[in-house]
């Protein structure tokens, strides 16, 4: 086999690898250029997070907006605060929308729902939003029932 | 009594100084500065013999693990109605474990057998010493290629792996078995993170190659150079680097997925 062939198909093969961790990026794991563009932080404090995670789905109208951050507890009045990032283009969330926690399915996982509200202003980045609603606990919904509150 | 305990010290001593030679080895390879004239034809020859020459056993091992776990996920996931899962099942599977690990080991058998049989013939025909003699340092000119071909080989070659595996399971889940293709790859790309899933896997391969690659020339150069040393040697290569690919994946694994 002569030099040439050998730098040829050497190189073929560097391509191929090189293909498919293309393919893998962005067929595979769906990682589009997009997910680079701008977002800002807005901030919610939530009594009870349920199992929401970080780099879970923060969504309006069942479309995803946005990924949750980070969760930290506030050890003032004991909630958790949930940080999450916005995409930069939904720039009109009406500053009186309410997060919700919510789950998709009967066992799905759980994300952050933000239902809209009726207010002319916005959140600008760095917000906290006024209302939200904590993740229903099925243990706790029974014990109320069963207790009869 | 007293034989056997200082015939325990005694292994345990070597096993000591064999450790100690490897390091100093992967030093004395590592250190040489590369010559790009030289250096660059003689990877490229080696790229040539660890990299493409395993592509065939690794395109068809891949293959075959895609459509085995196709047909098994389908199985399984099928009792709980959710068989449109199978796709994030393949995909988290194969990018994850079954990509680096399985590549590792049939690269341990395929290419690092090779390597050590080849410098450990090198060494018992004394072409390893008669470079020495020449002043041709046999380290930068026959090890550092090699080290470094397979170091870059099994990235690639583990990538290759999990891409044919993953077409593969929706050889079987989507055209034989019938999942909805969209559902197919929707999930699997709901659930594969580029940066958690994907790169670590990666990062997986490049240490397994690292430590294949490692053993299997220290292993051909430090041979005893005679025809049952050298098939003790290349027996040693497969079975640490099986051992060693398999033990450094649970460590691994505990780093990147373990959330502690």
């Amino acid at each position: 086999m002569t030099q040439r062939t050998t730098n040829i198909t050497v190189g073929l093969f560097m391509l191929a690898g090189l293909a498919a961790l293309m393919f893998l990026a962005l067929q595979v794991s769906g990682l589009s250029p997009k997910s680079a563009e701008s977002t800002y932080t807005v901030y919610a404090n939530f009594n009870d997070t349920g199992g929401i995670t970080p780099r879970g789905r923060v969504s309006m109208a069942g479309v995803t907006v946005g990924s949750i951050d980070s969760i930290t507890l506030d050890k003032k009045t004991f909630q958790a605060r949930v940080a999450m990032s916005i995409q930069g283009d939904v720039d009109n969330i009406p500053a009186d929308s309410a997060a919700v926690i919510r789950t998709s399915g009967l066992l799905g996982e759980q994300y952050i729902d933000i239902s809209i509200g009726g207010e002319m202003d916005s959140l600008k980045p760095g917000d906290t939003f006024y209302s939200t609603q904590s993740a229903m606990n099925i243990e706790r919904l029974i014990s109320n029932f069963a207790s009869g509150k | 009594m007293i034989d056997q305990i200082a015939s325990l010290g005694r292994s345990s001593i070597e096993l000591v100084i064999s450790f100690g030679r490897a390091g100093r080895f992967l030093a004395g390879v590592l250190s040489g500065v590369p010559r790009p004239a030289t250096g660059f034809p003689l990877l490229l020859k080696q790229l040539y013999s660890v990299g493409v020459l395993s592509l065939a056993i690794v395109v068809v091992s891949g293959l075959f693990i895609g459509m085995v776990l196709g047909l098994q996920g389908y199985t399984i996931l099928s009792d709980f109605g959710s068989e449109s899962a199978i796709g994030q099942m393949i995909a988290l599977t194969l990018v994850r474990e079954l990509g680096p690990v399985v590549t590792a080991l049939l690269f341990a058998g395929r290419a690092g057998s090779a390597l050590t049989a080849e410098i450990g013939l090198m060494k018992a025909t004394e072409q390893l010493s008669s470079m020495e003699m020449m002043g041709v340092d046999p380290l930068r000119r026959v090890i550092a290629p090699r080290l470094w071909a397979s170091f870059l080989a099994m990235p690639m070659l583990a990538i290759i792996f999990s891409v044919v595996g993953i077409w593969g399971g929706m050889l079987v889940g989507v055209e034989w078995l019938g999942v909805f293709e969209g559902s197919y790859w929707g999930n699997m790309q709901a659930s594969v993170d580029f940066w958690d899933d994907v790169v670590n896997g990666v990062i997986k391969s490049v240490v397994f190659g690292f430590v294949c690659a490692w053993i299997a020339v220290y292993q051909g150069y430090d041979c005893v150079p005679t025809s049952a040393g050298i098939s003790s040697a290349t027996t040693k290569t497969v079975v640490y680097s099986s051992l060693a690919v398999l033990g450094l994946d649970f460590v691994l694994t505990a780093v990147m997925f373990g959330n502690f």
